[in-house]
């Protein structure tokens, strides 16, 4: 972990502009990751909607910013503020109807889709055109000429995000989430406030994303329905979290350290193939659930820890 | 009379399907009341009303003199009804220590003390050679076992025991039955489903007999096991062998 945490610290001032931007794709899906495995690897609420909260995020701070002038940083809190709500919003409605697992996942899904059309038709929310983030060279507006410092801020974010998921692993929060996860029915018996915790979960969960989203509108400068709140982003959620091991702590980072390289490596062979890292998601996605539940990291531990898959 | 627990007429049906059906009982501060019947009499039917999982469809549940036929689950847990399950649902990711410390932080306590209670837990139910071990780890008597530990650490007033010996080898439900002996003597007051009958007719002080969703017979194990009802519904054409069948 240490090593890794070393190697993630010193790889901008190695690697050319080409790494870079890799090193931030694999960030950006780690933070993503682990903003899905709270509320879903943790607490076990499948969300299929990530989008959702990383389009409000994007979109919070790039409107305020563009339009009102307020500095990004700010627009990033009020962003995971106002993804926070809605994470609170979709789980009361779905709760509210004891909806779950795959009912639960259409919802988040239709609420991101419901996002995408809204902001996509609606000409106070920029319609199709999206939002470009006007280049000004200042870091109280989010924004630097150096590569690096955005990555380095991109890797202070994930580990922020680890960090906290590791703190509530071992309090009360995180324990009585994995509770939930396995059994609601028994968890509520042993006095856990069930529908309190899955809200948290969701607002907290809500709130990464939005993070996320934020520093992809400062970084590409540019954002629009179409690639904030569409469903791919949801699916950039889940992928690492399979791969590597939902409700592990370190599982996400470690499948976004897969996968995007996977990903660069497909469409570097096969430029003319567009597409190709939908396929290969999807073939991984099959296997692990086929033949690795756990994750990779997940089944490393079971492994350790001796337990019959 | 009162008890610690009052039933009083409960009817609970699912879309037309009687299940309960003005079913009343008492559980007494600091007994081992026992519940007993054919499957599909309703047992855990009732249960579920007590414990706030179902509510009843008309009727009154009193717990400490306090009306609790609409209140959720957890805040029954938190009033004092701790419960197990018929289905063994341990949380098997996590260890067995912090299995128990789940129901330990129910009394809105701290981390510290929630992990004391579940130990102190764990080591009555003999498990504590196992804290760390994942629960999905253990073998049906060691998760029965957990179960009970766990509802223990909620420290309720009133303890639910759905079957706890179902599963259970001849060895595992005897230590079961001093266990439950040994946390009676603690003073808990219990109130308990089971099929096997030597073990409740020597736990019980009052048995209760459901059949068809309504009470039809109560008393000593003594009275119970002489009441000419009783012995047709357990023996009659629809109990006995067919019961056995339909639970396997």
């Amino acid at each position: 972990m240490i090593v890794l945490l070393a190697a993630a610290v010193i790889f901008p001032f190695f690697a050319g502009r080409y790494m870079m931007s890799i090193g931030v794709s694999v960030l950006l899906m780690a933070a993503l990751g682990q903003s899905w495995n709270i509320m879903s690897g943790y607490a076990g609420q499948f969300s299929f909607g990530h989008a959702a909260f990383f389009g409000v995020g994007a979109y919070t701070s790039s409107i305020l910013y563009v339009d009102y002038g307020v500095s990004p940083w700010i627009g990033m809190l009020l962003g995971m503020g106002a993804a926070a709500l809605l994470g609170v919003l979709i789980g009361f409605l779905s709760f509210r109807y004891h909806l779950r697992g795959d009912f639960f996942a259409l919802v988040t899904l239709a609420f991101a889709e419901i996002l995408r059309v809204l902001f996509n038709n609606s000409a106070a929310l920029k319609g199709a055109e999206g939002v470009l983030i006007p280049y000004r060279d200042v870091w109280q507006e989010f924004q630097f000429r150096d590569d690096r410092i955005f990555y380095l801020i991109l890797l202070l974010m994930v580990i922020a995000i680890t960090a906290f998921i590791g703190v509530i692993s071992r309090r009360k929060f995180g324990v009585c989430l994995i509770a939930i996860k396995e059994s609601q029915g028994v968890a509520q018996s042993l006095g856990v406030p069930v529908l309190k915790y899955k809200l948290a979960a969701m607002a907290v969960s809500g709130a990464a994303a939005a993070m996320a989203g934020t520093f992809y509108a400062q970084y590409y400068g540019f954002i629009d329905p179409g690639t904030v709140f569409t469903s791919s982003i949801s699916v950039e959620a889940i992928v690492p979290c399979i791969i590597g091991g939902s409700g592990t702590l370190s599982g996400p980072l470690l499948g976004a350290l897969i996968i995007v390289p996977l990903q660069e490596l497909s469409n570097s062979l096969f430029e003319d193939v567009h597409g190709l890292n939908m396929v290969i998601y999807g073939v991984l996605i099959v296997v692990f659930i086929m033949f690795c539940r756990d994750g990779i990291y997940g089944a490393l531990v079971k492994r350790q820890k001796g337990v019959e898959t | 009379m009162t008890g610690l627990l009052q039933v009083i007429d409960v009817c609970k049906s699912f879309q037309g399907n009687v299940a309960v059906d003005h079913a009343s009982l008492t559980v007494e501060e600091g007994a081992v009341t026992g519940l007993i019947g054919a499957n599909g009499a309703g047992k855990t039917t009732l249960f579920n009303c007590i414990s706030g999982y179902y509510h009843p469809n008309s009727g009154t549940i009193l717990f400490q003199g306090k009306e609790i036929q609409r209140v959720q689950p957890e805040k029954l847990c938190r009033l004092g009804i701790g419960r197990t399950f018929q289905i063994v649902r341990p949380f098997g990711l996590l260890s067995v220590l912090d299995n128990a410390a789940v129901g330990g932080y129910n009394r809105g306590t701290g981390k510290k003390e929630a992990y004391a209670i579940a130990r102190e837990c764990l080591a009555l139910v003999g498990l504590e050679d196992k804290l760390e071990m994942p629960a999905a780890a253990l073998n049906t008597g060691e998760q029965r076992r957990l179960e009970l530990a766990r509802a223990l650490a909620t420290r309720p007033k009133l303890l639910l025991l759905d079957e706890v010996m179902a599963g259970l080898t001849p060895t595992e439900s005897k230590e079961m039955i001093g266990l439950i002996e040994q946390i009676h003597q603690k003073g808990m007051t219990i109130l308990m489903i089971e099929h096997i009958m030597p073990a409740i007719m020597s736990l019980s002080h009052r048995i209760y007999v459901m059949e068809r969703g309504a009470v039809i017979a109560d008393g000593s194990p003594e009275e119970v096991a002489h009441n000419p009802r009783v012995i047709a519904s357990y023996l009659g054409s629809r109990g006995g062998g067919t019961e056995y069948a339909e639970h396997h």
